[in-house]
């Protein structure tokens, strides 16, 4: 069996699947009860002046008959008192000494940050998070993502931490943000052993178009909250990417962001994660669903080969590559199976009128069954994202894999286009119909 | 005319036995699997009587964890592609799916559990860790589900299995009684050879133990002996006729047209006897496999039938007729089947009553007595300090599966008096454990 033993900056856990801080994490019952489960590691929902919170806390986003695709609340921090949550973390410990609980932190001044810091260090966390990511409430306060936003205080922050942490010390980035890695290199600066990210992104999840107000609605009036959930997760794997790839940021990386299933753990810890976060795949189906992602870990990494979390961390930041680096030589084209086609023609329309009018319904057709026009088609992927069967639609590579020419090649071999009519823009030879021609069908 | 004409050709034969729970494609197991809520404590996984982790095992095909979802059916049920396809699941797991509750089609469970399990034969995965061989042997008496998932389990934990089987094929009733359209013989065999790959059991068929002596050398030469030994004939109706051509038990009857579906004689018009869901699959094998006319006769009201509701209307479905409130009085004719005289009944206060003089007769050319498979007594009598109850079904200790002979342990019909191949993995996995804590117990004891 594989080992799924995971290590974050020196915390070790039985396996990389966390709960984030957030509503499961609230108490130490929740906490039990998801390590219990299985859960290898939990960061408590965040310590510090306990809060008072609304009522009406969460809004969603459904997709079609999907629920909560994406979801946004306006909760703030603990609200419970921090002598309960310092007890209750002594006890978790006790019970289970060998997996990960981290204690996220948010206060203002440098002294409550020394007083908080010790205070979860003596009640045994293995580590802390620092939560400079909270996008909503908190920021009006000065803190939260108001602190994540600003790189300088950051890393003056993390250093008031590390004066008194014994422990490692975690901080967690806020995707509002236009560069991740300017926060990211200011906690490395700072003197953190690792990060997190991300928190949740600014959102409002949609209106209430009867009463002309946004959700969660409080008293008829709403805010705007922290977006979170499956949506979000290519957003997280860009951020996680980027601050792993960064050539001068070292530290470790926890990733957050959109994660239900195994697979997308796996994709957070290929793009270079040491272990992952969960929370709003736990508010939706309870902390049971660890178990198809310890399954999925399992199975995929008897498949491939993989022993260790480690040997997986960062394995496909080597084909993370910028724009102007990838092969322009490369070149796919659509092919349609015409045994598997249903004759939806979703193909057809998202080509015509989406894309390059590369497909046609042949005339006199009785079958539905659209072609591939050859000389058209760019290669985009288009119709085979649309196309609702499996294989029907591949791309087919049509080059013969002998040249690699990158977009830097181009500007050096002096083959890109520099005027507004150039004869090397690359659309040139394309077939376009005529603009009349709309009218003729 | 009947809707089916008689085959002529295992083509056509199978082709009247259409499967009712094909194989998914990936797409639609793709599409099926999202479906699913992945409800909290899920209503489906208390309906099935092997607690299969349903939410988990269909997410796991959503994910593309084929592997994974396959090993969390076989962890619970060793009839994993079986059950997937002849359980009936419209009482069980989809029954309780919470959808119907909404007025949505319920997950499609079987079916998905079925795509999972066929995926992993097809693959020869991997169920089981190596496991060191204890050095201990048991004995199990009849290759069906409830002998083969003991065997399964026993090997997971190290025992040497010998099963010992009368029959020259395994699979016991799903090979000899389950209707052809639920499941084809090759994916009932399938799933046995998968097994056997799997766990190592050794299976002796042609090997029938009856005698007082086999089973004393069973006792000398094993640790413990599972008795997964089913049910015997179909029980007589005791009324004159019985003994005419063409005037068949169900279970000799449906065994004869499973093996051999073209030589098996099926009357132009064919009377059922019987309420329960084997009467209803013979009803509709007599329908597909040509007869012009299929009545089933059943003594009580159409309520009170035992058959499931769905197996009625399957094989109402094909042209089977159903009569209630009448019971066979005789089986007419001189050699051959020529009909049934019937009496009309009445129930009162619980009990069949005749009604008088209301006595009528209905020709016909073949009849079917589906009323309930005996026990097997003489075997059963050989065995030492066996406790049978009044209907003569094993009784066993209900959280070991263990007889009043210590040394016997059984599951399945012989226990439950006859159930589904389910109840039988179930019972059957609950034994295997329990014969495992009772030969601990008794080394502990004896060191």
């Amino acid at each position: 069996m594989p080992n799924l033993t995971a290590n974050l900056a020196g915390i070790k856990s039985p396996n990389p699947f966390w709960l984030a801080s957030a509503p499961p994490t609230n108490s130490g019952y929740q906490i039990m009860k998801a390590f219990d489960a299985g859960w290898g590691g939990a960061v408590w929902k965040t310590l510090g002046i306990p809060v008072v919170n609304t009522s009406s806390r969460y809004g969603a986003v459904n997709y079609k008959d999907k629920r909560m695709m994406g979801f946004n609340n306006i909760e703030l921090i603990s609200d419970r008192p921090l002598s309960d949550n310092l007890r209750e973390m002594e006890e978790v410990k006790k019970y289970f000494p060998d997996h990960a609980v981290i204690a996220s932190l948010m206060v203002q001044s440098k002294k409550e940050w020394h007083q908080i810091v010790n205070d979860v260090q003596n009640a045994g966390a293995d580590g802390i998070e620092l939560n400079f990511g909270c996008p909503h409430g908190m920021c009006e306060r000065g803190m939260g993502s108001a602190v994540g936003q600003e790189p300088e205080v950051i890393k003056t922050l993390v250093g008031w931490v590390m004066e008194v942490a014994k422990v490692p010390v975690i901080v967690k980035l806020t995707p509002n943000i236009t560069d991740i890695t300017q926060p990211a290199l200011a906690s490395q600066m700072g003197g953190a052993d690792a990060i997190s990210l991300i928190n949740t992104i600014q959102s409002l999840v949609g209106v209430d178009l009867d009463n002309f107000v946004p959700y969660p609605v409080v008293d008829g009036k709403s805010t705007n909250g922290g977006y979170c959930g499956p949506a979000v997760k290519p957003i997280a794997l860009n951020m996680v990417k980027n601050c792993a790839i960064h050539p001068e940021f070292k530290l470790p990386i926890s990733g957050i962001g959109g994660i239900e299933t195994w697979r997308d753990a796996m994709e957070h810890i290929m793009l270079g994660a040491s272990n992952v976060q969960v929370c709003t795949a736990v508010m939706h189906y309870g902390f049971g669903i660890v178990r198809e992602m310890i399954s999925g870990f399992e199975e995929y990494m008897i498949e491939k080969g993989f022993e260790t979390i480690d040997e997986m961390v960062g394995k496909a930041l080597p084909n993370v590559k910028d724009w102007e680096d990838l092969n322009m030589k490369y070149e796919v084209k659509a092919s349609i199976n015409k045994d598997k086609c249903i004759g939806c023609d979703l193909c057809y329309i998202a080509c015509e009128d989406g894309a390059h009018q590369a497909i046609r319904i042949p005339e006199n057709s009785t079958n539905r069954i659209p072609e591939i026009i050859d000389e058209n088609c760019v290669g985009c992927n288009l119709c085979s994202l649309v196309c609702p069967v499996e294989n029907c639609i591949t791309m087919v590579r049509t080059d013969d894999g002998s040249e690699h020419e990158t977009w830097k090649d181009y500007q050096v071999k002096d083959k890109a286009p520099n005027t507004f009519d150039d004869e090397r823009a690359g659309g040139r030879g394309h077939y376009v119909p005529k603009p009349s021609d709309a009218l003729k069908k | 005319m009947a809707e089916y004409n008689q085959p002529s050709t295992l083509e056509e034969v199978e082709k009247n036995f259409e499967q009712i729970k094909p194989l998914m494609n990936s797409t639609e197991a793709y599409y099926e699997s999202g479906r699913c809520l992945f409800c909290y404590d899920a209503p489906c996984v208390k309906a099935c009587p092997t607690g299969i982790d349903i939410p988990l095992f269909i997410k796991q095909i959503n994910t593309g964890n084929l592997n994974g979802s396959a090993k969390t059916i076989y962890k619970a049920n060793y009839f994993g592609n079986t059950c997937g396809k002849v359980c009936p699941t419209e009482v069980l797991c989809e029954g309780a799916c919470v959808f119907n509750e909404q007025g949505v089609k319920p997950i499609d469970i079987g079916r998905l559990q079925s795509f999972a399990t066929t995926k992993a034969m097809d693959k020869d995965l991997s169920l089981s860790k190596a496991v060191e061989k204890n050095g201990k042997k048991i004995a199990v008496i009849g290759a069906g589900p409830a002998g083969i998932s003991c065997a399964c389990e026993l090997s997971s934990m190290g025992y040497d299995v010998d099963i010992y089987e009368a029959k020259s094929a395994p699979s016991g009733l799903v090979l000899h009684g389950v209707a052809p359209y639920k499941i084809t013989n090759e994916e009932a065999l399938k799933e046995v050879e998968y097994l056997q790959r799997q766990f190592g059991f050794a299976i002796k068929y042609n090997s029938p133990v009856t005698t007082h002596e086999q089973l004393t050398d069973l006792e000398e030469n094993y640790s413990a002996i599972f008795l997964g030994i089913g049910l015997g004939k179909t029980a007589s109706l005791l009324i004159e006729g019985e003994g005419l051509t063409n005037c068949i038990g169900a279970t000799e009857f449906i065994e004869q047209m499973k093996l051999n579906p073209l030589q098996t004689f099926i009357g132009k018009k064919v009377i059922i006897i019987g309420g329960g869901n084997t009467a209803m699959d013979a009803a509709s094998e007599c329908a597909r496999l040509g007869a012009d006319e299929v009545i089933l006769a059943y003594r009580r009201s159409k309520a009170e039938k035992r058959a499931y509701e769905f197996e009625y209307d399957l094989a109402k479905s094909v042209g089977v007729k159903g009569m209630f409130n009448i019971s066979p009085v005789a089986i007419l004719g001189t050699e051959k089947v020529e009909g049934v005289r019937f009496t009309k009944t009445e129930v009162i206060d619980g009990r069949v009553v005749p009604v008088e003089n209301s006595e009528f007769d209905i020709s016909s050319d073949m009849v079917i007595r589906a009323t309930g498979q005996s026990k097997m007594i003489e075997l059963l009598e050989q065995i030492d300090g066996m406790d049978l109850d009044r209907k003569g079904r094993i009784l066993v200790d209900p959280e070991s599966f263990q007889c009043k002979n210590p040394k016997y342990f059984a599951g399945g019909d012989a226990v439950n008096g006859g159930a589904e191949v389910v109840n039988a993995a179930a019972e059957a996995k609950i034994a295997a454990i329990g014969i495992h804590n009772w030969i601990i117990g008794e080394e502990t004891l004896g060191g």
